[in-house]
């Protein structure tokens, strides 16, 4: 445990079906670092937070938490989720309980805590986040981007070792993005581990302490924010960010 | 027909003076439906009275004496009323059952897994063979074969107790395809997000999936137990004094047809309100789903 990697993948692989969608990829976080995953859709950024979360098994390779092997045979793959949050591209917020209710039944269910606790924490988190007065509204009621911060919320409720972001703000309008990032923002400067898949390419730039570029399932280039966005070394690297670019989004 | 209150368009001052009723038709349409409605209706009951053998079918099923004394019984005869009491009270009993066999039958059919297949295996098979054989055929081999087979607790049961054994064998497998339909519904992005905090698999299913499974399979389900409550009346077959076989006693003696009146009468007056009930249901549900989306 002592001065093991947050995270740590060793030659990871998957495949769905025919499709390989990872094809070896070796990566290293350590505590407290924010690494932001780039790429075009379908390079494997998603699938990849969903193996390290355990909802989707890996066919080949290692992936360590702390130093701990998540993938051998035998390890509790609820133990595990309960030490990982992540929050997903359509927030999926349980649509039938309340907001309070969403962020508590974590808390309550799987680490056993008693209502009422998990109640003041999940009101403390939703103070902190600015979102007390919704705390009794069914989702539905919200907008995208205060849904998706509920279910920032609803992870953290969970008092994870490390926190995974899936495209966190692919299906918010361009004017509630701001508030979501900003509270990754938050994030980061606590201190949370965090792996971020993006397509904000400002936001990672910005908060990253290392960036890897995806590409067909393996990590193309990796390294610091300043040396990707300014002198990418591989070509591919070189042409998605001009994509980008020309897509006036950088 | 009937618009959500919601939607009804903001009335114009031009269209003022027009009704509620006329916005279908208009103003001259509201005349003219009305008026083919009264010839419709008038002209089939003189169709009616006029039909040879009318007054025997009015003599048969519709004479107030016959009907009156098959509601309430005779001395020789069971009150037809009287015996509806024990067909709700078999549809009661039934349900409860079928709630539960069929929600076990649906999750057991769902869980994943090579270890549970055997267990998948018996709820398909159980589901297919019970939805495929009618309910009459059950009915016989429950209540004629199973106290013929003289074992000493199944066989001494009374009819009543296999009927609804039946009812509720035939009705879970339906039952439970309508709640795998439900639970089927749940995107699986509900699941994974259960699963991600860290709930079991059995959790996830409990307080995430079920409870939006079983909203959405309210009114389908409530279709099936209609049916389940005029099915109680086959249970006759087996002999318990039931509506049905309560009309047919008195049917049989006083040579009138109006306890079949009544007994259908008193089915009618139960499935009605729990059809009323499933469409306001359903109705409410599509109104919830058009204000969801337009979110």
């Amino acid at each position: 445990m002592s001065t093991a990697e947050a995270i740590r993948l060793e030659d990871v692989y998957k495949s769905f079906g025919e499709t390989q969608v990872l094809r070896g990829v070796s990566l290293r976080v350590a505590p407290h670092e924010v690494v932001c995953l780039i790429g075009a859709s379908g390079s494997g950024k998603s699938t990849l937070l969903k193996c390290v979360n355990l909802l989707e098994p890996v066919d080949a390779g290692r992936i360590l938490i702390s130093g701990q092997d998540i993938t051998s045979d035998g390890v509790d793959v609820n133990r595990v989720r309960r030490r990982i949050g992540i929050v997903f591209q359509a927030f999926n917020l349980f649509p039938h309980m309340t907001v309070v209710r969403n962020i508590t039944l974590g808390p309550e269910k799987a680490l056993g805590t008693a209502r009422a606790a998990a109640e003041a924490h999940a009101l403390e988190l939703l103070e902190r986040f600015g979102l007390s007065d919704k705390a009794n509204e069914y989702p539905d009621r919200l907008s995208g981007g205060q849904q998706q911060r509920v279910a920032i919320v609803r992870a953290l409720a969970m008092q994870p070792e490390i926190m995974l972001f899936d495209e966190v703000t692919s299906a918010l309008d361009p004017e509630l993005v701001a508030e979501v990032l900003d509270v990754i923002r938050e994030l980061a400067k606590g201190g949370m581990t965090m792996l971020i898949a993006t397509h904000e390419m400002g936001f990672a730039r910005d908060i990253a302490d290392l960036v890897c570029f995806l590409d067909e399932g393996v990590i193309a280039e990796s390294g610091a924010p300043e040396a990707i966005f300014t002198e990418p070394s591989h070509p591919r690297t070189r042409q998605f960010l001009q994509r980008i670019v020309d897509a006036g989004r950088l | 027909m009937g618009l959500p209150p919601g939607a009804e368009p903001v009335p114009s001052s031009s269209s003022g003076s027009r009704g509620r009723g006329s916005r279908m038709f208009g103003g001259r349409g509201v005349l003219v439906s009305s008026a083919s409605t009264i010839v419709f209706f008038a002209l089939i009951a003189l169709v009616v009275a006029l039909a040879p053998g009318s007054s025997l079918v009015a003599e048969r099923f519709f004479e107030p004496y016959h009907l009156n004394r098959s509601l309430f019984g005779t001395v020789t005869t069971p009150s037809v009323v009287g015996a509806f009491v024990l067909n709700i009270k078999m549809f009661l009993i039934a349900e409860v059952f079928i709630l539960i066999l069929a929600l076990v039958v649906a999750i057991v059919r769902g869980i994943p897994g090579p270890v549970f297949f055997p267990f998948r295996a018996v709820a398909v098979g159980y589901t297919d063979l019970f939805r495929g054989v009618p309910l009459i055929l059950v009915l016989y081999m429950i209540g004629f074969g199973l106290p013929g087979l003289g074992l000493k607790y199944f066989s001494s049961q009374s009819e009543v107790t296999y009927g609804v054994l039946a009812l509720v064998l035939v009705y879970s497998a339906y039952v439970a395809e309508v709640y795998r339909a439900g639970i089927d519904s749940v995107h699986e992005s509900q699941t994974a997000a259960a699963r991600s905090l860290g709930l079991s698999r059995w959790q996830a299913m409990r307080f995430v999936v079920l409870p939006q499974a079983i909203r959405r399979v309210i009114p389908p389900l409530l279709n099936d137990f209609i049916g389940l409550q005029k099915d109680t009346a086959l249970i006759s077959v087996l002999g318990p004094i039931e509506a049905a076989r309560a009309a047919n006693i008195y049917a049989a003696e006083q040579f009138n047809y109006g306890s079949f009146v009544i007994a259908a009468f008193l089915f009618i007056i139960v499935t009605i309100p729990l059809a009323r009930f499933t469409d306001r249901l359903i109705e409410r549900d599509q109104r919830r789903r058009r204000a969801g989306a337009a979110l």
